[in-house]
């Protein structure tokens, strides 16, 4: 059955406004109105919607059995656990990682040592494409957006002292994950620390790679199989393991409207699940570990109302389409990062102020985890300064707002729950489409999610360019000279350095065992059965490099280029 | 002899922010010029083979990695080493202000950073590239 199939009950009602008054008070309401017109203004979201007026019970039409229920139950509309933050506050997830890999592990040092809870990394963009550091199309890349992971020396490197088995790691790339996983696999091993220990969770979204953020390695079909691998492998052997994010961030930051995120993130999520099913795992066996990751853009109710509605649907699909009966496999449990497409260039430090509300948006829409962006960010890596201020913008949320006292504070309010049922409908409608073109992964094949997005993007571009949406600072406010602000540089030494220590570990290591990894895996992904995690495996163990791993299987995988539509 | 204005946007590197690049792409394409874009990952030298083939008048390269220091004046040796010094190189993206000029002194003909509307792109290839539109 379709996804679209399964919009329940719910059906788009009349705007308030077009309706006939209610009572008398309404009408005199509306007869007021008529005297005082609205400022000639845009009142839509960044979704395009028309915000009401005022929303009312009507127009909400909440059934709260129905629509909303208790929090940690069905549909889990007020968010996933039963006493939220009242039990425990988000986790504070601070995304981290430029340079080598030493420099961040100082970082990480660091982060542990300010009452940071769980620990992130982010690669640079060679790692992230699966070049090595001394390959030339990471001339002048290396250790610049993030750490360069060539081999397992490097990841050692990066945890050097780090208790593995005690914290939760997320670590951010995509198209080698199943690479990345096994260096991370392999140096616990090598620790006695057994992988039924490690918690965690890899991104792995290789669907919104090719919609949004554009870095893969192979053809969609090839790339389903290693993100099928992957599920698989973590299923039977890193049970506390979270094997995807499904990531709406990087597909709003590309431009999307906050409906587009939501569709096509759940969209890619049951895509998943459904070549699992398709490779004969129970559906309670790894959805339970399937996980999130959305945007928390600046308009503050749209924001909260998608996030409810991602709960909403996430449940309604697993459990009535794909059969899902442990409650966990229900769960759209996720983590918030505050948008970086929203901060300015102009008048950097307004940006904390931007990244406060956003962040607001996040805990009230009921994040499990969430990353503040510092305010230089629009301008280069964020400094110290920068990035300890972010982390004080979560923590002022949480210890001086009141607002983690009380589960789902706006649960009710006429206009969220207004937003939550208009923001769902129009999700199930993309879903529709998509199902027409047939399905999701033949969707990005015909570059739907890619123009949908592009159109929005153009779109909104053109309302700045004509003032109709202002953006402090930007085309309003601003100043002549701008103050400057110090702005981290990345030391190109370390790029010399970096590409030596792959040479070394390449000249190092036994070249026999290497090559024979290799050549195995090559194998294994010429043989359509195999999961391709056990060979990698024995790669991280041989020390072979990303940047090898990935050619023997481009051998058989081939390579993708897009059609770019614009 | 009246014509149309030929720009290549260039994405060169490793990084996949082409949300700029399309939005420049188009907005240059609805402003009447003839826009090819190169799509993602290039390398310099296909940038300026691209160029070349296509007798671009100008190349607008888009780069958010913070490689902008190492990509672009390869671009200009490499149109240097094809005799295509004339083709006018505007760059776009997250440049900080010292870099800026640094690429201006190198040749640059205008660096273009967040929050800079679209309109004054347009107008500046078509002021500088005037004698082809006539």
């Amino acid at each position: 059955m379709a996804i679209a199939d399964r919009q329940g009950t719910w059906k788009p009602k009349h705007r308030a406004d077009a309706d006939a008054p209610a009572s008398d008070a309404e009408a005199a309401w509306q007869d007021a109105l008529a005297r005082t017109p609205d400022r000639d203004e845009l009142f839509t979201t960044m979704s395009a919607a028309d915000v009401p007026r005022m929303s009312t019970a009507a127009s909400a039409a909440i059934d709260p059995e129905r629509d909303l229920g208790y929090p940690g139950q069905f549909p889990f509309t007020r968010g996933v656990y039963p006493s939220m933050y009242r039990g425990k506050p988000w986790t504070q997830r601070q995304f981290a990682g430029f340079g080598t890999a030493a420099e961040t592990n100082e970082r990480f040092h660091y982060l542990l040592a300010h009452g940071q809870h769980g620990l992130s990394v982010a690669f640079d963009m060679p790692s992230l494409m699966g070049y090595d550091s001394d390959d030339d199309h990471s001339l002048g890349e290396v250790g610049r957006e993030g750490v360069a992971v060539d081999t397992i020396h490097d990841m050692e490197r990066l945890f050097q002292g780090v208790p593995l088995d005690e914290v939760s790691t997320s670590m951010t790339i995509n198209g080698p994950a199943p690479i990345i996983l096994a260096f991370y696999a392999v140096m616990a091993e090598q620790r006695g620390i057994p992988l039924a220990k490690l918690s965690g969770t890899i991104q792995t979204d290789i669907l919104k790679e090719y919609i949004a953020q554009k870095e893969w390695l192979f053809p969609p079909d090839p790339s389903m199989r290693l993100v099928t691998d992957m599920v698989e492998f973590c299923t039977k052997e890193m049970p506390r393991w979270h094997p995807i994010s499904i990531s709406g961030y990087h597909i709003r930051e590309a431009g999307s409207t906050a409906a587009q995120e939501l569709a096509f993130t759940l969209g890619n999520g049951f895509a998943y699940v459904e070549h699992a099913i398709a490779r004969g795992l129970d559906v309670d066996a790894f959805a339970p570990r399937l996980s999130f990751f959305f945007n928390a853009h600046i308009d503050f109710f749209e924001e909260i109302a998608k996030l409810r509605a991602a709960r909403r649907i996430w449940a309604t699909v697993m459990r009535d389409k794909y059969g899902a009966k442990d409650p966990r496999s229900l769960l759209c449990r996720f983590h918030c990062q505050t948008a970086g497409v929203s901060l300015t260039w102009q008048q950097p430090l307004v940006n904390v102020a931007r990244t406060a509300v956003e962040a607001m948006a996040a805990v009230l829409g009921g994040c499990q985890s969430l990353h503040t962006n510092s305010y230089d960010e629009a301008l280069a890596l964020p400094t110290e300064e920068a990035v300890q201020i972010a982390l004080r913008t979560q923590q002022v949320i949480l210890e001086e707002t009141g607002v983690a006292s009380t589960i789902d504070p706006l649960g009710g309010s006429y206009f969220v729950e207004e937003m939550t049922n208009r923001i769902e409908a129009d999700a199930y409608d993309y879903f529709r489409r998509m199902d027409e073109l047939g399905g999701v992964v033949e969707s990005v094949k015909q570059n739907f999610q890619m123009r949908e997005i592009a159109e929005a993007s153009f779109r909104w571009q053109q309302e700045v360019e004509a003032g109709q949406r202002r953006i402090v600072g930007v085309n309003a406010y601003q100043v002549e000279d701008e103050p400057e602000v110090p702005i981290l540089k990345i030391d190109p030494a370390l790029e010399s350095e970096q590409v030596a220590r792959v040479r070394a570990a390449r000249a190092k290591r036994d070249e026999d065992s290497a090559q024979r990894a290799l050549v195995a895996l090559t194998e294994a992904a010429r043989t359509p059965d195999a999961n391709l995690m056990y060979p990698l495996l024995d790669c991280a163990r041989a020390v072979c490099s990303e940047g090898e791993i990935v050619r023997a299987m481009r051998d058989v995988f081939g390579s993708w280029t897009e059609t770019p539509v614009f | 002899m009246a014509g149309k204005i030929r720009v290549v946007i260039a994405k060169p590197g490793l990084d996949g922010h082409d949300r700029g690049a399309k939005i420049i792409a188009r907005a240059l394409r609805d402003a009447g010029m003839e826009v090819i874009y190169t799509g993602l990952h290039q390398t310099p030298q296909q940038i300026v083979e691209t160029a070349i083939q296509e007798d671009a008048h100008a190349i607008g390269v888009s780069i958010l990695s913070g490689a902008h220091m190492t990509l672009v004046p390869k671009i200009l040796e490499l149109l240097k080493a094809e005799d295509a010094e004339d083709v006018l190189v505007v760059v776009g993206g997250t440049i900080p202000k010292d870099d800026s000029q640094a690429l201006l002194d190198l040749g640059v003909g205008a660096v273009y950073t967040p929050g800079q509307p679209v309109s004054q792109i347009v107008d500046f290839l078509n002021e500088r590239l005037a004698s082809v539109t006539g």
